[in-house]
């Protein structure tokens, strides 16, 4: 169906969100940091990018913005997957370019739910 | 008031307990089939020290290394020559294993469980503390041995300071 | 509807969480002595983060509540609105200890939250400042019914690259509810000319009407997320008060943090859940070459004997040598897969040397070495316990107080140094210390005072060294809850004894003592050398051997009570006869006839006599225990080329019965 992207620091839950979306019929690539990410989303097309807010090397944030400022992914959903209720974070994360959020936690019906979304 | 046979036999009856039965001294006696492992001949043992004498000591099966057990001189019997005809029946309890040594092994038999009685106190050529029960099979006796009674190394050496007086007992003809 | 199944990521998610705890752990320590690297504080709030959303993910409320609490403490670290110190970071690795605990509990499904991790959350809630703002609460949906409603949406230029669709947006309004589009319009933002217009911005306007009986928070939950990206008014169709929770920020008192005095985590035990283990690649291709040299020598072998003629028997003589060596090459490729760095353990003690100055009162430098070293995983999971106690001692009783050292001329703060190396066939590690060494005289007034020494009687460093060993043995005045309670180096050597090893010690008073703890590199595998007793055989571990030699009678001298010893190199030894220890009938009995083998323990030697060395082999341990019980003097059983059992000597528990008959 579609090309995701995932992008987290934690194991288990980019198995778990890799996991949940493949049983859906997406194809999934994961990367545990932003730099990461951004040397395979620079390798391939995606239709979309699930990634954390904190991690290593280079955070969710710093990634968006550099993501945006690529030709390839001006106008595609990424998705910030956050455990921040903080108002500001999101708004960071908008401010960098994002399309919205995913609050963690999040269980597998609520994130092939957003994912159905940002779709169409 | 109408009682059909056949229905009061199958309520009656309980799963039969199946027993390898071996002869030792002329005597018949039987283990339960569930832990028995293997039947071997005899191999060479190699003896280990500080051992009572009717612990001949370890072998080689198949890379573990098991105890052997001479059931005679274990009941105070005389030792017998090892030899070809030698058997000896390796037992299971708890993943432990250890083998002991027979005179020669008969068949498995069914025994009914409600049909096996108690061991009397006196008159006993073996120490009935390893004894289940006295069953009978085709008119002859079979003591049922307590296998984890026979192997458990505590019970091995607390009874040893208990054992001397059954190595006077005549062996009954 | 089946849901995804995401219990097969727990145990993924337990182990992250674990190295994230660890990682915690040595940031704090790093913090607390003195390191400005805001690195750490981020590494440090970045595993809490990680550890509370998977918590609360995976379904693990109570951890995820616990961690809640530390990450909002650590945000406040982060953002610099709290000084780290000393206290924060005492609270903070309570922490960590706490969550440990936590995730063992749920890991192994017992009930996690207890009444101490209870008081522990509490005392964090009680830390982190009031002005935490309270999770936003979803705007309570109206409860009046509304016939529709009346959206004015007009797009920001951007709107498009933040990956937001104006369509999408329709799409789930109509799953609300019937969408009209009342009019839609070019914004002002648009260019004059058409060609100057860029397609990846977006100059549309809408007015929209929604009609249905639609909740004004689902209406809200279309635009969540594009706030900043347009201009959006909502009205609604039918007048109705909408009431809006107002969030309750609760009033939380700041008071200072308590000082609980913490446990000190005083077993190393090593996670060992089962037994998997963590193997580098590099070993597991080493492996893959020798199975293929072993498979080509033995298709080379199996063609040799497939058409067998005498004059094929130099190949084979070659290709067995050659089978030979790529079996035990293959063997030692195994074992070291078994093998893991000491790292592992070594790294405990950073955390638990912390904690001992504080309880103690004392300053001391650690210094690791050899932690690459590797040993066997067996022997890795059993060797923590005895080094934590070594440690403990050294620091409790070894190292002086910063005042006393400063009288003494040295340093305030003293050094632990931890050395790991192999030698020969062993692995060895040195705990040593630049303390006040052994108290000779103390050590010997206790020793006579417990009637193990004659008054008046000389003993040698040695000799006191060894004294220390003795079971409930310590000369602490009272003993400290550390070092205390029977738990003495009685226990630590036999601990060592158990894995085939030994112990022993040098000390040099005012200036330190040295613990040397020796160990078998692995134990399912050792160099024996076969000795016939009688008919029977047994195998002397090849490390223990000084030396093997034939005695003159003449050498040999009687002593009181019927012992026999003879002059090797610079001492008396005792003869131990192995066919009277193991009551073989048939074996040689005069000292001329037979060999004697020089083992050595812990410093000390004994002479075994056998009848003869039959040669070198190497033996795989089996134990006894197994399926009989242990047997003393004998440590294990072996098989021998012809499929017989051999039984290996206990060359510690032989030293000891000689050393006994010795001093009789």
């Amino acid at each position: 169906m579609a090309k995701i992207l995932a992008v987290d620091d934690s194991v288990s839950m980019r198995g778990m969100v890799a996991f949940t979306l493949r049983g859906a019929g997406h194809e999934v690539a994961e990367a545990e940091n932003g730099q990461l990410a951004l040397d395979v989303a620079r390798g391939s097309s995606f239709d979309l990018v699930l990634a954390d807010v904190n991690m290593p090397v280079m955070d969710g944030i710093a990634m968006v913005r550099e993501l945006r400022a690529m030709d390839a992914y001006k106008g595609v959903p990424i998705l910030m997957l956050t455990t921040e209720s903080h108002t500001e974070k999101k708004m960071e994360g908008k401010a960098a370019g994002a399309t919205g959020w995913l609050v963690k936690p999040f269980d597998p019906e609520q994130l092939l739910a957003t994912v159905k979304r940002v779709l169409g | 008031m109408y009682e059909d046979p056949m229905y009061e036999d199958k309520r009656a009856a309980a799963p039969p307990l199946q027993q390898l039965t071996f002869s030792l001294a002329d005597e018949e006696y039987g283990v339960d089939i569930l832990v028995v492992r293997e039947i071997r001949s005899w191999s060479r043992v190699t003896r280990i020290p500080q051992t009572p004498d009717y612990v001949l000591g370890v072998l080689n099966l198949r890379g573990a290394i098991v105890p052997i057990m001479d059931l005679r001189l274990r009941f105070g019997l005389q030792r017998e020559s090892y030899g070809d005809d030698t058997v000896v029946i390796i037992v299971a309890i708890a993943e432990r294993l250890f083998g002991i040594v027979v005179d020669a092994v008969s068949d498995v038999v069914d025994i009914d469980p409600a049909a096996i009685k108690p061991v009397p106190d006196m008159g006993a050529v073996v120490d009935t503390r390893y004894l289940k029960g006295l069953a009978t099979h085709v008119e002859r006796m079979v003591m049922l041995l307590d296998v984890e009674k026979l192997m458990r190394p505590e019970d091995v050496e607390t009874l040893d300071a208990a054992l001397p007086a059954v190595q006077d007992v005549e062996v009954a003809a | 509807m089946s849901a995804v199944d995401l219990t097969q990521f727990h145990k993924t998610f337990f182990e992250e969480s674990r190295e994230g705890l660890d990682a915690m752990e040595a940031a704090l320590l790093a913090l607390d002595s003195g390191s400005t690297d805001h690195e750490l504080v981020h590494t440090i709030f970045r595993a809490a983060h990680s550890i509370k959303g998977g918590a609360a993910t995976f379904g693990f409320a109570d951890v995820a509540a616990f961690t809640h609490v530390a990450e909002s403490l650590l945000e406040e670290v982060r953002s610099e609105r709290r000084a780290v110190d000393s206290g924060l970071i005492e609270v903070l690795l309570r922490s960590v200890d706490c969550m440990r605990a936590m995730l063992e509990r749920s890991s192994q499904g017992r009930p996690v939250a207890d009444a101490e991790s209870e008081a522990l959350r509490v005392e964090l809630v009680q830390l982190v400042s009031g002005e935490i703002a309270a999770p936003a609460v979803a705007a309570a949906s109206l409860v009046a019914p509304v016939s529709g409603w009346n959206i004015a949406f007009t797009a920001l230029p951007h709107l498009l690259q933040t990956g937001n669709d104006p369509l999408r947006l329709f799409r789930e309004l109509q799953q609300l509810g019937r969408l009209e589009v009342v009019r839609a319009f070019v914004t002002d933002s648009a260019p004059a000319q058409l060609a100057e217009l860029d397609p990846s911005q977006c100059h549309l306007g809408w007015e929209l009407r929604l009609h249905g009986a639609v909740a004004r928070g689902d209406v809200d939950a279309v635009f969540d997320w594009l706030d900043g990206d347009c201009e959006l008014t909502i009205t609604p169709m039918v007048d109705a008060a909408a009431a809006d929770a107002v969030p309750q920020t609760s009033d939380v008192p700041v008071p200072p943090a308590a000082s609980a005095s913490r446990p000190i985590r005083e077993t190393a035990t090593a996670s060992s859940e089962g037994s998997s283990i963590r193997v580098g690649i590099d070993k597991v291709d080493a492996l893959i070459n020798m199975m293929g040299e072993l498979v080509i020598t033995q298709s080379m072998l199996s063609d040799i004997g497939e058409k067998f003629e005498l004059s094929q028997l130099g190949r084979l003589r070659d290709g067995l040598v050659q089978l030979e060596r790529a079996t035990r090459e293959l063997q030692e490729s195994v074992m070291r897969i078994r093998m893991l760095p000491i790292a592992s353990v070594f790294n405990r003690f950073p955390r638990l040397v912390h904690d001992l100055e504080r309880k103690l009162d004392k300053r001391v430098r650690l210094e690791l070495h050899g932690e690459h070293t590797e040993l066997d995983k067996t022997v890795l999971e059993k060797i923590g316990d005895p080094l934590v106690h070594l440690v403990r001692n050294a620091i409790d009783h070894g190292l002086e107080s910063p005042a006393q050292r400063k009288a003494a001329g040295k340093p305030e703060t003293g050094t632990l140094k931890l050395n790991a190396y192999h030698e020969g066939g062993n692995i060895v590690v040195q705990i040593s210390d630049d303390g006040a060494g052994l108290n000779h005289a103390a050590i010997v007034a206790k020793a006579q005072q417990r009637g193990l020494v004659a008054a008046g009687q000389e003993l040698s460093d040695a000799e006191v060294a060894e004294l220390i060993f003795q079971p409930g043995f310590s000369t602490a005045a009272q003993a400290t809850d550390l070092s205390g309670r029977g738990v003495g180096m009685d226990v630590v050597r036999r601990n060592v004894r158990d894995l085939g090893g030994s112990v022993g010690v040098r000390s040099a008073s005012g200036k330190g003592s040295t613990f040397t703890i020796t160990l078998p590199l692995t134990l399912a595998i050792i160099d024996g050398l076969v000795t016939a007793v009688g008919s029977e055989r047994y195998i002397v571990p090849l490390t223990s051997i000084v030396e093997s030699l034939r005695l003159r009678a003449d050498a040999v001298r009687k002593i009181a009570g019927g012992g026999e010893v003879f002059h090797f190199r610079d001492e008396y030894l005792p003869i131990m006869r192995l066919h009277r220890a193991f009551a073989c009938s048939d074996a040689v009995t005069d000292i001329e006839r037979g060999i004697v083998v020089v083992i050595e323990e812990d410093g000390r030697r004994v002479g075994l006599l056998v009848d003869d060395l039959l040669g070198q082999q190497q033996a795989v341990v089996k134990s006894l225990e197994a399926h009989y019980r242990r047997v003393q003097g004998i440590s294990g059983a072996t098989i021998l080329s012809d499929g017989s059992v051999a039984l290996i000597v206990d060359v510690g528990g032989v030293v000891r019965l000689g050393q006994h008959r010795k001093a009789a």
